[in-house]
């Protein structure tokens, strides 16, 4: 029998189903994997015998010979910013070191009703401020990758969801969540190789998953495949009345939906998106990206979304502006971390509190957010960004008069050496600067791989579709995946 | 608009975290190299533009106005840094 961890979420469920193997079987494959890996810090909190519990249920049920679950056999991961009943959720944060919620949020308790197994809580960038996971209080994640030629740099997987696309990439797990606020799935998938898709805002629902900035904070999967990426989307959508931005809609069948023939699509180039200076490699990849959609049948357009330079800074200020909102909630009264000093009163508490419990990068965004939201300050900042954000979003709109999906690259280079940017937050925050302004605008949007650099890194291509239209960025993605032919994996180190 | 360290104390109050003056001080170049990014916004031209509310239109839901959820205290204390009697718990206000 072939490496069962070398399946994908498709594979393990026919192959399931068939009678190939058990869910047992996977299960046990799956956790000697993560227990293996520690070098790679992918899990906070590792849980082999819930993957178990689920496997032995679907294993049983199959005996039986019940109705098998969209996901039975199935194990995954699960980004820790996903409240988990019964089980440490941490944000990656000493805040919220020790909170073990007693309720289970909309998106993970959908995958677990759909019969998924969960094999760990995934660590992520601090509260998901980050794209590279060296803000996480449990440690950087270790990229599987490694330059070729001997260089033994360890690599960035990314963020946020940096402990999700390492872990995907190592075979730890064959399909996790993701959370992307401004290409927190895309940008990790893209630097190790695999595929993740964020979805319409409004499609997932926020409901249990740690807030980040609630206008842009959407929950996608993360896996190796496009269609691995349908069937998990499938079983994480839908309406949910706890979360009011969640959209009434049904959940398309986007599995039975795929199809790579483009043959009548228009495929728009935005050209704001290859400035000077862009990496040529990432150039090249995105023109043989444009060559495989032509061939699966689509027309190629030249569009323009002339905002597009605004997207970053526009981003920087709403996001941190809603941060600083949100986790205003981390008080050291109602749950989290408390730091109580020595006749301290109850403010000096917060403060102490919130001075231990929040990592630099997350004080930061607070302090920036709390001032452009503050008296004097709040037109010329927030409302400006919010403007601004419009116009942004009139430029998708206009440029989907024109075509049908966009094609972009999903970030700017291949992943960088840990450390190597972490001295400079702008540096740092440019990584976003593809993935951003459809995060702005609550477009779907998908990366997926597209070859190795010549470091023997990987790059990834971005599609960006009209809101709603996942099935076109999933088709488009698969007509990439089957030109671009991406076998390459990371040679195992760990 | 540069931002001096009395302002980032400011900041640092509102924001209820307590910095050391030597916290304070490297952050002040920190967030006018933030601050001084973000200021290119200034130079958009949004005459007659409305800021965004919702990114896709939506429609805000009314419910039955009737009692949906409660009566879980244990559970909403379960993770209280400290509970004292069925109440959370802090130190002493006296305003």
């Amino acid at each position: 029998m072939s490496d069962l961890t070398d399946l994908t979420v498709a594979e393990i469920r026919d192959g399931f189903r068939a009678g190939d193997f058990s869910a047992r079987d996977v299960a046990e494959a799956f956790n000697a994997n993560v227990a293996a890996a520690k070098a790679l810090n992918t899990f906070i909190v590792e849980t082999p015998e819930k993957a178990l519990a689920a496997a032995d249920a679907a294993d049983r049920a199959k005996a039986a010979g019940e109705a098998l679950k969209p996901l039975a056999g199935v194990p995954i991961g699960m980004k820790d910013l996903f409240c988990t009943q019964g089980v440490q959720t941490t944000a990656a944060s000493h805040m919220l070191e020790g909170f073990t919620p007693t309720y289970e949020s909309t998106v993970s308790a959908k995958l677990w009703d759909a019969g998924a197994g969960m094999l760990g809580k995934l660590n992520l960038d601090q509260f998901a401020m980050g794209s590279s996971n060296e803000t996480s209080y449990f440690g950087n994640v270790i990229s599987p990758w490694k330059r070729k030629g001997g260089d033994n740099a360890a690599l960035a997987p990314g963020g946020s969801s940096g402990g999700s696309s390492a872990a995907i990439a190592a075979r730890l797990c064959p399909a996790a969540t993701g959370t992307d606020t401004g290409g927190s799935i895309r940008q990790p998938a893209a630097f190790t190789g695999i595929s993740g898709i964020k979805p319409t805002y409004g499609r997932c629902s926020r409901w249990g998953i740690v807030a980040f900035a609630s206008s842009l904070d959407q929950a996608g999967p993360m896996a190796r495949t496009v269609r691995d990426n349908a069937i998990m989307l499938e079983n994480m959508a839908g309406f949910d009345p706890r979360d009011s931005t969640s959209l009434d809609l049904e959940v398309p069948k986007w599995e039975a939906g795929l199809s790579s023939d483009l043959r009548g699509k228009k495929v728009g180039i935005p050209k704001e998106y290859r400035p000077d200076g862009l990496n040529a490699e990432i150039a090249a990849l995105w023109d043989r990206g444009i060559e495989w959609l032509k061939d699966a049948g689509a027309e190629v357009v030249e569009v323009s979304l002339p905002h597009t330079k605004y997207a970053l800074p526009t981003y920087y200020i709403i996001a941190p502006a809603e941060a600083s909102s949100n986790l205003a909630r981390y008080d050291g009264v109602r749950y989290g971390q408390r730091d109580l000093p020595d006749g301290a009163g109850l403010q000096d508490m917060y403060a102490a509190t919130r001075a231990m419990g929040f990592g630099p990068e997350v004080k930061r965004r607070i302090m920036i957010g709390t001032y452009v939201l503050s008296a004097g300050f709040y037109d010329a900042y927030y409302t400006q960004a919010q403007k601004v954000r419009a116009l942004i979003a009139r430029d998708f709109e206009q440029a989907f008069e024109k075509c049908d999906l966009l094609l972009t690259p999903t970030a700017p280079s291949a992943s960088f050496a840990l450390g190597e940017k972490q001295a400079d937050p702008l540096a740092m925050y440019l990584n976003d600067v593809f993935t951003v302004p459809a995060s702005l605008a609550g477009l779907p949007a998908m990366a997926v791989p597209g070859g190795l650099d010549g470091q023997g890194l990987p790059l990834g291509l971005q599609i960006i579709g009209k809101a709603l239209d996942e099935q076109t960025v999933l088709n488009a993605g698969l007509a990439i995946e089957e030109r671009a032919g991406f076998a390459a994996r990371p040679e195992k180190w760990w | 608009m540069s931002i001096d360290l009395q302002t980032v104390k400011k900041i640092a109050s509102l924001s209820r975290i307590s910095v050391t003056d030597a916290e304070a001080e490297a952050m002040v170049p920190e967030l006018n190299n933030i601050l001084g990014w973000v200021e290119q916004l200034g130079e958009v031209d949004v005459t007659g533009v409305q800021p965004m509310t919702a990114v896709i239109p939506n429609h805000q839901r009314l419910r039955d106005d009737a009692v949906t959820d409660g009566n879980v205290r244990d559970k909403v204390l379960a993770n209280a840094p400290q509970a004292e009697h069925g109440f959370f718990a802090v130190p002493k206000v006296i305003e």
